[in-house]
């Protein structure tokens, strides 16, 4: 009853929790009168399909990679950043700005500094947030859910006023977007005919990145130990203070960062919806990732699968895009509950004593415990 | 008896345990264990951090299931498949940590766990009332029901959750470390209304303070390793006879036996104003000096100063007026990084969440103050080998039981986590060391390995501020006892002096005439 019991206990726990997102999914999707099957066969073989498909579940991974590691760093370090969505909308208003007023530089110089403006950004945004909390003890996730909004309407102003492509103008489409940007600060294609970018190797290269930081250094240990019992770290002589401003202003960048790599790897301008809700998916990714850049990685490439497929469901089984929010949220609801099935030793030792008390009839003579 | 609640059962004249045998991965918890309790009297259950003392009451109170014996109440054999089984059989369990929803009030934390007053949408509040004010009454235990359990000090709290059990219904009560909490006056006084309460229960008292368990218990079971090795009447043994049997060793607490080595003052406070967490003054004009190579022992009833006094000293609470002195350098204002660097070393009373991040490992809490030092790391790089050979290296210096220095620290015993806070603070051969409360509910082994730990920093040349309650304590270690009364030094006494009437009178603040 020692490890083979707890292996199978995950499993089934695991199975559970699968089938029961699976099933409630199902009757949200017989309610809007679509075929569960066909919906969940496009969903998960549908992006296989070809190459376009693969790339497109990659392109949408990258953004979420990076908002998640940001997140990781700030759950790990004691504060709970909400407010990605807004940093992303910073990062790529200072991207954006920084690509058109540096316009003359060449590539190797305009690309990196254009990708740092946008990290600068989301940072700067998220350190309201992390001062706040630290000098005024304001509850961040409040902070960070309003700076959303400040975020949406500043990016909203500025592309219908101040940043608008002067093209839209003279045209009188008036579409809010700004003007592409030059050549020089884009990212370039991996594979070429899809939209596949060189911001892949980067989040890949920042998530080992973000390994060594959290688990290899000083500086990650000071941050976990603030994050994990702050009365211990101010003991230990650690600033906490200091220590929720450093994670909350690097928890932005990351996210500032996923918005520019998004403006240069994808869309190459601002265009209004450019985050399309990363800014939260990502939170999702990195609770489902464990708050660890080996799950996180995984966890983003499944969740761009589910929204690439989301989208061929529109096409090819007629279900409405949102549903998948329907079934994000499910899958969500589903591992909040087998994670607290999975952790809690009340419900394992239940289980334990269910188990023995099912094969004692089978088995004669009773069985000693302990380790197998 | 017309209380409903206890009515509904049949009266326990006694109860036995038989074969009690329960097995986690790797450690045999309980082994083959017989016990027996009956109405009218106390039994203490003694034993060492980890002899199985909490698992044999939990599986009494139904929190696990035995892998194998049996349970008989007056005879006929009873199951318990969860606590709220053993409650309905008369079996009550207040545990070391109060199980108390602090902004309620303490009827409405009685009527919580009373299904009957629960209708519909409606709690009968008022009947809680009438069944804790009967239940208290019968038992001698005054208590206020409309008083919120924050307002409440530990000692009444505890109070609330002797009644809350007796009002479940409970005629087997089983208190696990009840004293640990208490200051030394709630620790009589509870061991007083615990003699009165036993003519109408059976009780199990679990404790490490062998004096109490003699005070108390009519008979002493002793576990170790699992199995009972001793059970007989608590008149017949001696306080050193059931520590050795508890330990299967002789224990003898070390004493201070060297003179004063009179050193240089190392660390001092002068009319040192701290403000407490309520705004007041708890530490008031203090002045204190320790010197090298001498345990300085400060009695006192705990809130008196004390906390704000470490924290104060150590740097992580502001001092509102008077200054320190640390190795001869004002550091009234300093951080506390800049203290733990000039060698200040502090034991916190608060182990679990001070002491150590219960979620990092052991040999990450081990070196939770030098993780930044050259020797734990190059260029920001922690040097992880490093980190675990000097885990190896105090795990066995200082006999820390764990699994694995990779295990996370929270999840080690009370004594242990003690072990690893004190073999962290005393590797780094701290100049001064403040202790606060270092043996408080550790077993007598790790009791005795601690002393020896303070004597020998002592014996090197450092200083050790020892805060206690335990009188026998400071008495052992230290060269003089100063005593704290509200926020003040009353009197500093040379340990020669010192007595157990003398500091008991000084604490309550009664000075004597010279």
């Amino acid at each position: 009853m020692g490890n083979s019991f707890r292996i199978g206990y995950g499993a089934a726990v695991v199975t559970a929790a699968t089938l029961a997102a699976a099933g409630a999914g199902a009757l949200a999707l017989l309610a809007v009168g679509a075929s569960p099957l066909a919906t969940y066969a496009t969903i998960f073989t549908g992006p296989f399909k070809d190459l376009f498909g693969v790339s497109e579940i990659l392109v949408r991974a990258v953004p979420l990679i990076l908002v998640a590691l940001g997140i990781a760093i700030s759950f790990r370090s004691g504060i709970i950043n909400i407010g990605a969505e807004g940093q992303m909308l910073m990062g790529i208003l200072a991207a954006t700005a920084t690509a058109l007023a540096l316009k003359g530089l060449p590539g190797w110089a305009l690309l990196p500094l254009t990708l740092l403006a946008g990290a600068a950004g989301g940072g700067l945004w998220a350190g309201i947030a992390g001062l706040l909390r630290a000098r005024l003890g304001v509850n961040e996730i409040l902070s960070t859910v309003m700076l959303n909004y400040i975020a949406a309407q500043l990016y909203t102003f500025l592309l219908r006023g101040p940043m608008i492509d002067p093209g839209e103008l003279e045209t009188g489409s008036g579409t809010p977007q700004s003007m592409r940007l030059p050549r020089a600060a884009w990212l370039s294609r991996l594979v070429p005919g899809t939209r596949l970018h060189t911001g892949l190797l980067l989040a890949l290269v920042l998530a080992v990145a973000v390994y060594v930081l959290l688990w290899h250094t000083t500086w990650g240990f000071r941050l976990r130990a603030a994050g994990a019992e702050a009365k211990a770290a101010r003991y230990a002589g650690i600033s906490v203070e200091r220590s929720l401003v450093t994670a909350m202003v690097l928890s932005g960048a990351f996210a500032g960062l996923a918005g520019a790599v998004e403006l240069t790897g994808v869309h190459h301008r601002a265009i209004e919806n450019i985050s399309s809700g990363y800014g939260f998916a990502g939170i999702v990714v990195a609770l489902f990732g464990a708050l660890h850049p080996a799950g996180i990685v995984p966890a983003a490439v499944f969740f761009g699968l589910l929204l690439v497929g989301a989208d061929m469901t529109q096409r090819t089984a007629g279900v409405p895009a949102n549903m998948i929010l329907v079934l994000q949220g499910v899958i969500i609801l589903a591992i909040v509950s087998a994670k607290m099935y999975l952790n809690n030793a009340y419900a394992q030792e239940r289980a334990r004593r269910m188990w023995a008390r099912l094969r004692r009839p089978s088995s004669a003579a009773p069985r000693p415990g302990g380790l197998s | 008896m017309h209380n409903d609640a206890a009515a509904a059962v049949e009266p326990i004249l006694e109860l036995r345990l038989a074969g009690i045998t329960k097995r986690f991965p790797g450690i045999l918890a309980c082994d083959d264990i017989a016990l027996d309790i009956r109405r009218g009297e106390v039994l203490a259950l003694v034993g060492e951090n980890g002899a199985g003392k909490s698992t044999l009451m939990n599986i009494l109170a139904g929190m696990y299931q035995p892998d194998a014996g049996t349970i008989t109440l007056n005879g006929r054999p009873v199951r318990f498949r969860d606590p709220s089984d053993a409650h309905a059989r008369g079996i009550g369990m207040v545990h070391q940590d109060f199980m108390l929803v602090p902004n309620m009030t303490v009827a409405e934390n009685v009527a919580l766990g009373l299904r009957r007053l629960h209708r519909c949408l409606r709690l009968d509040l008022a009947e809680a009332r009438r069944l804790l004010l009967e239940t208290a009454a019968r038992h001698e235990l005054p208590v206020h029901p409309d008083a919120y359990v924050w307002q409440l000090s530990v000692g009444e709290q505890q109070r609330v959750e002797l009644i809350k059990t007796l009002c479940f219904g409970a005629q087997v009560l089983i208190l696990d470390e009840p004293t640990s909490a208490l200051t030394p006056q709630e620790t009589d006084d509870l061991i007083d209304r615990l003699k009165r309460m036993s003519a109408q229960l059976a009780i199990v008292f679990i404790s490490h303070k062998l004096n109490e368990v003699k005070a108390l218990s009519d008979r002493v079971a002793i576990l170790r390793r699992g199995a009972v090795v001793f059970q007989g009447p608590t008149t017949e043994q001696s306080p050193a006879d059931l520590a050795a049997l508890m330990t299967g060793r002789e224990v003898v607490l070390p004493h201070n036996e060297g003179r004063a080595q009179g050193g240089a003052a190392i660390l001092e406070a002068r009319q040192l104003q701290v403000r407490g967490d309520r705004g007041h003054l708890a530490v008031d004009g203090l002045d204190l000096s320790l010197h090298a190579g001498e345990i300085l022992g400060l009695a006192g009833v705990s809130g008196n100063g004390q906390r704000e006094l470490a924290e104060a000293l150590t740097g992580l609470r502001p001092v509102a007026a008077g200054g320190i002195r640390f190795l001869g350098r004002d550091c009234t204002h300093t951080g506390v990084a800049a203290r733990i660097a000039a060698g200040l070393g502090y034991i916190p009373e608060d182990r679990h969440h001070e002491g150590i991040v219960p979620a990092f490992s052991v040999q990450e809490n081990l070196a939770l103050k030098d993780f930044a030092t050259r020797r734990f790391s190059v260029g920001g790089l922690l040097r992880l080998r490093a980190l675990a050979d000097h885990a190896a290296g105090l795990r066995r210096h200082f006999d820390i039981r764990c699994a694995s220095t990779a295990a996370a620290a929270g999840s080690l015993s009370g004594g242990n986590i003690q072990k690893v806070i004190l073999a962290r603070e005393l590797a780094r051969e701290p100049r001064a060391l403040v202790a606060v409360y270092p043996t408080r509910g550790v077993d007598l082994g790790a009791q005795e390995f601690i002393h020896a730990q303070l004597l020998a920093r002592r014996a090197a040349g450092g200083g050790v501020l020892l805060i206690s309650e335990e009188l026998e304590e400071l008495m052992n270690l230290s060269d003089r006892i100063a005593v704290i009364y509200k926020g003040r030094i009353l009197k500093v006494l040379p340990s020669a002096e010192a007595t157990r009437e003398r500091l008991g009178l000084l604490m309550a603040g009664v000075i004597d005439g010279e």
